[in-house]
């Protein structure tokens, strides 16, 4: 009489999902790295070194694993939250006081400080073990971008709970953009750009206008953070993720002495 | 809200009784852990990765008695008591002390400066510090500082703040991360003097990815989430007033990782220190690799063998990145006024500002005449020459220090450099390094001449 787990793994169900039996010998161990979706992200053999966690500090791992986490805590918080004058406050109000998910916001903001965190820490390591050098210098530069949209992400977070932690916050980063030079309306160089003595560059076309649509940290602001932050900025980093991935292996994997 | 005393302690009681406990519990965990390793001693031969180490056993027993320390700490903490904290808490001398340092206008001049010395200290004395007995003590003292420094209200309402959390969480994880790193490069650097080949080297097997990456990788996975999920237990999400546009608070700060940013506003204007600057940053990052000719150091730590790009990074992420946003973060209040860590925020705190442009000093201090000023009924093209004329001496500085210095560079320290770069390689890398250079230069001017702008041409909004 085949016990439980064993009717489970010869049933059709099983043997469509996993095409190998468990990875218990070394054929299945190689197996189930080349054949599961998952898993394929990895090569099958890594030099014991490479994966030495005083060597890596698993921060690069860490920061894709919290960027899962943002990303299924954001959409669960994107239920209970509506990005407008009316409601945006209320809405956390309520995830803070009533509603019994509301830890998951906890989860999220925490998550993002961790995220800027183990994002600085893994470019760390990888700047003291050179691991920048040929042939990995285009993904470093791949990793700069994510490091910005990382930032990013949060930037245009910060503004979500539209409390004056927020918007003040953000007031103060994006007063910068005004300061540009040519393309702000206070930055130097922006009254050369006129025609026929009309100043092109205004407080209501310039680059902080282009930021925040508005001129100043308003509803337009909150809609265009809210879109930035929920659908453009993650599409971005998964694209560039997946580049980030993909060159790695493809530049010989973790790094390691020559 | 304002506590009593009392009030704090019994505030703060419950936290600090846990973190003595925790301190107790890693040194009992090393304890045990040393004492294993010395068991482990009478049984195997030594080896040269674990080579024979007589005094395991006094090191399990100095970490055992720090348990017990920290374990009779622990209760004096949660007792929450005035009299039962004194031991733990912070003396009032020192609080007086410290106030005393910073107070006055000197206030950044002395952070930046112990900084700058202390982090220099650490990587002259690189060798003794990664010890691990001095990694350790040191590790456990910067605890126990943290810990004291809580007693302190002013201290903690900021450290307290749960937004600044992550930004002590980063102190110490940095610290860890560099003692981690710098430890294996000193070991590399001292193998290599041998002729050998870096530690990372000996281990050349090759392993299957299942298990012992994936395991690897699950058990990170599971302790990230428990991290996370007694982070949000413990600690609630800030949430203030509803936004009002008409209410600007005092400091206002931009997130906290921006707060270096901020800081440099003190000394360059926005379109420099806020759009200028990160984009250089961004584009100095992305150019390391093109920049960075030095074949060694590929893949292991070191340091001997690349020490120019390693002092460089850490000059411009340790000390220009992350100590100025510790300063943005914890020591600057209102006004972006400058507090000691153990000071009140004082909204009323006025620092006097008499920064002079360079301007001034040239053409009122030096020559000794008004400086040239356009007649009102001149065109623009006349007042920008006016205007040009005025600045004249900081345009020619400027000019200088991104002209002249290259060259400069070129023909002496640098020569290898300029060698091995080629013209357009070589000038990118001076430029960069130049512009880095300009945040502690303009720093050190305005502390020491109050000088305010190289160049000041306020009707182009065009101040440097």
């Amino acid at each position: 009489m085949p016990s439980l787990s064993e009717h489970i793994k010869n049933s059709q169900i099983w043997k469509s999902i996993f095409r190998h039996p468990m990875p218990v010998d070394r054929r299945n161990r190689i197996v189930v790295v080349l054949t599961n979706f998952f898993l394929h992200l990895h090569p099958v053999s890594v030099k014991k070194q490479g994966i030495a966690l005083s060597y890596t500090w698993c921060m690069g791992g860490v920061t894709f694993f919290l960027f899962l986490v943002e990303a299924v805590t954001g959409v669960l918080l994107m239920f209970y939250y509506r990005p407008t004058l009316e409601w945006a406050f209320k809405d956390i109000l309520e995830l803070r006081d009533v509603s019994s998910m509301g830890i998951l916001r906890e989860i999220h903001r925490w998550g993002a400080h961790a995220m800027v965190i183990t994002v600085w820490l893994h470019m760390y390591r990888v700047f003291l073990t050179g691991s920048y050098k040929p042939p990995r210098e285009f993904n470093w530069v791949v990793g700069v971008i994510l490091l910005l949209l990382t930032l990013l992400l949060s930037f245009t977070g910060y503004l979500l709970p539209w409390d004056q932690l927020a918007i003040w916050a953000i007031s103060v980063g994006s007063n910068m953009a005004k300061a540009h030079p040519f393309l702000g309306s206070a930055g130097p160089g922006s009254s050369l750009l006129s025609v026929g003595g009309i100043n092109l560059i205004t407080s209501a076309s310039d680059a902080r206008y282009g930021l925040l649509g508005a001129r100043f940290v308003g509803e337009e602001t909150l809609n265009r953070f809210y879109i930035l932050h929920c659908i453009a900025i993650p599409l971005a980093v998964s694209l560039l993720l997946a580049i980030h991935f993909w060159r790695v292996r493809k530049d010989g994997g973790i790094s390691g002495p020559l | 809200m304002h506590l009593s005393h009392e009030e704090f302690l019994q505030s703060v009681s419950g936290f600090l009784g846990m973190f003595y406990l925790a301190l107790g519990l890693m040194n009992g965990v090393a304890a045990y852990y040393l004492w294993q390793l010395a068991e482990a001693q009478h049984h195997h031969a030594p080896t040269a990765e674990h080579p024979q180490d007589s005094h395991l056993g006094n090191k399990s027993f100095g970490c055992l008695f720090l348990a017990v320390v920290f374990s009779i700490m622990s209760p004096l903490a949660f007792s929450g008591s005035a009299t039962m904290m004194a031991p733990i808490s912070l003396p009032q001398f020192m609080v007086d002390g410290v106030n005393y340092l910073f107070a006055g206008s000197l206030g950044p001049v002395l952070y930046s400066t112990l900084s700058v010395g202390l982090l220099a200290v650490l990587f002259l004395g690189r060798r003794f510090f990664v010890r691990p007995v001095v990694a350790w003590i040191v590790w456990n003292c910067m605890l126990v500082l943290l810990a004291v420094c809580m007693t302190n209200p002013n201290f903690a309402s900021i450290v307290m703040k749960p937004d600044n959390v992550p930004i002590v969480a980063m102190v110490y994880l940095l610290a860890f991360f560099t003692w981690l790193a710098t430890a294996q490069a000193v070991k590399n650097d001292d193998r290599a003097k041998d002729g050998l080949p870096p530690l990372e080297k000996l281990d050349d097997e090759k392993i299957l990815v299942w298990p012992d990456l994936v395991y690897t990788e699950l058990i990170c996975m599971v302790a990230i989430t428990a991290v996370l999920i007694l982070w949000a237990v413990v600690l609630k999400a800030p949430l203030e007033e509803p936004a009002d546009a008409a209410k600007t608070p005092n400091p206002s700060k931009a997130p906290w990782y921006f707060l270096g940013l901020q800081e440099m506003l003190v000394y360059y204007d926005p379109w420099f220190a806020g759009v200028v600057a990160p984009l250089v940053i961004v584009g100095g990052l992305m150019a390391i690799p093109y920049l960075d000719f030095n074949k060694l150091g590929n893949g292991y730590y070191t340091i001997d063998q690349r020490k120019f790009a390693y002092v460089t990074f850490q000059f411009g992420f340790l000390v220009l990145w992350v100590t100025f946003i510790i300063l943005g973060t914890f020591l600057r209040g209102p006004n972006w006024n400058f507090f000691g860590p153990f000071e009140q925020w004082d909204v009323h705190k006025v620092v006097p500002l008499n920064n002079v442009d360079l301007s001034e000093f040239f053409w009122v201090q030096w020559l000794g005449m008004p400086k040239p000023k356009a007649p009102p009924d001149v065109g623009a093209g006349a007042a920008l020459g006016f205007a040009i004329w005025r600045e004249l001496p900081g345009i020619l500085l400027l000019l200088g220090y991104f002209t002249l210095l290259p060259p400069i560079l070129a023909t002496t320290v640098f020569r290898k450099f300029f060698q091995k770069m080629g013209l357009i390689r070589f000038m990118i890398l001076a430029s960069l390094l130049l512009l880095m250079a300009l945040f502690p230069i303009k720093m050190v001017l305005r502390w020491s001449f109050n000088l305010k702008y190289i160049i000041a041409l306020p009707e182009y909004l065009a101040n440097f």
